[in-house]
């Protein structure tokens, strides 16, 4: 259980797949022109990232090496059609302002990236903790660039306005794309330096990414594996 | 500053130019057409200056502070950014709005990308691009409310906004459905709403005449540039072939200001001559194509800053042969 909890917060935190493994940056980009939408693809990735990692995990050996992707992505594309009909269902304003990325999360590299590098190792409990902390990552990473690209394009919080009554003109351009750009760009440079400060303290925050699949030959970060490797 | 030292054996040639020594070449040049820009828009336009200035060159000095680095601002550069900018805004454009667009110049475009000479695109520009889409509206506002020492209140659009809206057929400025001698010479002169440098041509020219005279910039990148641009304007003009309409667009909007300073820059721009011709017609074809079928009449900045990404590309067609080698000595080498 211990170890469970630890792999909850590493994806929130430590291995945030926003900030820190830089997964699904397609949906990042470009759906979080406000608060709530970075809120509800964040969401609705998490729900689809758990039963993902929860039914993979559990078909893991049946599943022949061969053809996984395509099984992948036939379970995720089945759980992102059930989720795109609830939110049509519930949440249809929401459902319109995501258009096209809810579909999209089919081929969210998140969720294929955690289904390889993960569910497919690792039993269903520990892939749901692992879905549920990747989840909420992406959520909060989701949400908080949402949310500077609403303050500061739109004068507003959670579609509340609260800054134009005070006489402040929006900077229209951190609600278009070049501002999505903007604004991560600053977070993950934050995020290096908050990380680099740990790494100085003895205390690295987190591995960079690519390490939890040990697969070294594809990864471009520096860390001390892939050196020990090289020097092999 | 690198470690790799290339140093070639003696003689060597000693030159007292140094980065201050040009910045200030290119402040003097800028001159003119700044002070033009007061006397036609008024003290509002001196207040912007000098605050767009004081923003670069206090940001510069902030991001020194807190990298703990050197403080760079002694080379000049942030002072000459500040004043391109500040050159490139509409006069009524409010004071904060000009401030971010300093910092954003300067922190963002400058440098995080590790200083002068690493910055890929001109700061100045990029962030006259990026006011534009922030602030669209008061980036766009080209009316004064108070007159200029000029004495002259500017209230209808631009005259390539007006080109544009009547489909290219007329240039003539306050004279509508006629061409008129005066209106070409307004626009020489630079008695036309705009942004603050970009009005006077011959301001602007004289300004060039000191910068080749100093030979801090060649004519290559001008001349290829506003050729080009005139050249496709009068072939794909809106209204083609027409000799009225080429020099009307090369009169107005912010070709001149920027074949001359922006598209000059040295740390954004191709160092071989090949190249800089070949940048020089990439910015008049873009721009040409930007006037002629883009969403905005102007798309002088953005011709420039797409030119400028295109840079290490041509750089890498452009590399000369060195004396004694054959082309296919060249190309082979080239592979390896």
């Amino acid at each position: 259980m211990k170890e469970n909890m630890k792999r909850l917060i590493n994806g929130i935190i430590k291995e945030n797949p926003t900030f820190v493994l830089m997964l699904g940056m397609c949906p990042t980009l470009a759906v979080t022109s406000s608060a709530i939408n970075g809120l509800g693809m964040g969401l609705s990735t998490t729900v689809v990232l758990i039963f993902a990692n929860l039914i993979i995990s559990l078909f893991r050996k049946r599943i022949p090496n061969g053809v996984r992707i395509p099984a992948f992505i036939v379970i995720v594309a089945s759980l992102v059609t059930i989720v795109e009909f609830l939110m049509k269902a519930y949440f249809q304003s929401l459902s319109e302002s995501l258009g096209v990325y809810i579909p999209l999360i089919v081929v969210n590299c998140l969720i294929l990236g955690r289904a390889e590098s993960f569910a497919s190792k690792n039993g269903p409990i520990a892939s749901i903790f692992d879905g549920v902390g990747m989840g909420l990552g992406f959520t909060l990473g989701l949400t908080i660039i949402g949310l500077i690209r609403e303050i500061l394009g739109n004068g507003s919080i959670f579609d509340i306005p609260v800054l134009t009554d005070i006489g402040f003109t929006p900077i229209a351009i951190f609600a278009r794309a070049p501002g999505a750009f903007l604004v991560l760009a600053f977070l993950v440079a934050g995020m290096n330096i908050v990380r680099k400060k740990m790494d100085e303290k003895g205390k690295p925050l987190a591995k960079p990414s690519g390490c939890l699949t040990g697969d070294c030959a594809n990864c471009t970060s520096r860390c001390e594996n892939s050196t020990v490797k090289e020097e092999n | 500053m690198s470690e790799l030292l290339h140093v070639s054996s003696a003689p060597h040639v000693r030159a007292k130019t140094s980065t201050s020594n040009v910045m200030l070449w290119v402040i003097i040049a800028l001159l003119p057409t700044t002070c033009f820009g007061i006397y036609n828009f008024g003290i509002r336009a001196l207040i912007l200056l000098v605050a767009t200035v004081l923003s670069c060159v206090l940001s510069e000095t902030v991001f020194n502070l807190i990298c703990k680095k050197k403080n760079t601002i002694g080379d000049l550069s942030a002072v000459v950014t500040g004043m391109i900018l500040a050159l490139n805004m509409p006069v009524n454009l409010p004071i904060w709005e000009a401030v971010i667009g300093g910092v954003f110049a300067i922190i963002v475009v400058k440098m995080l990308f590790g200083g002068l000479g690493q910055n890929f695109m001109n700061p100045a520009l990029a962030a006259r691009c990026f006011l534009l889409i922030a602030f669209a509206a008061d980036m766009s506002n080209f009316k004064t409310t108070t007159a200029g020492f000029a004495g002259k209140i500017y209230s209808g659009a631009t005259p390539l906004a007006q080109i544009r809206g009547q489909g290219g057929v007329i240039f003539p400025y306050e004279l509508p459905n006629k061409f008129s001698t005066s209106s070409f010479l307004d626009a020489f002169l630079g008695f036309t709403p705009g942004t603050i440098g970009e009005t006077s041509v011959l301001c602007l020219l004289i300004g060039l005449v000191i910068l080749v005279a100093a030979k801090v910039i060649s004519l290559r990148i001008p001349l290829a540039y506003i050729g080009t641009f005139a050249v496709y304007m009068f072939v794909f003009g809106t209204k083609a072939f027409s000799w009225e309409y080429v020099v009307a667009q090369l009169l107005t909007g912010g070709l001149v200001f920027g074949a001359i300073f922006m598209a000059t820059d040295y740390a954004t721009t191709p160092i071989t001559r090949k190249g800089q011709i070949l940048f020089g017609i990439c910015c008049g074809l873009l721009t040409g194509i930007f006037r002629t079928i883009g969403g905005s009449p102007e798309g002088v900045s953005y011709a420039i800053i797409l030119s400028n990404l295109m840079v290490p590309l041509i750089e890498k067609i452009t590399i000369p042969r060195a004396f004694g080698l054959s082309k296919k000595a060249l190309v082979k080498k080239e592979v390896k």
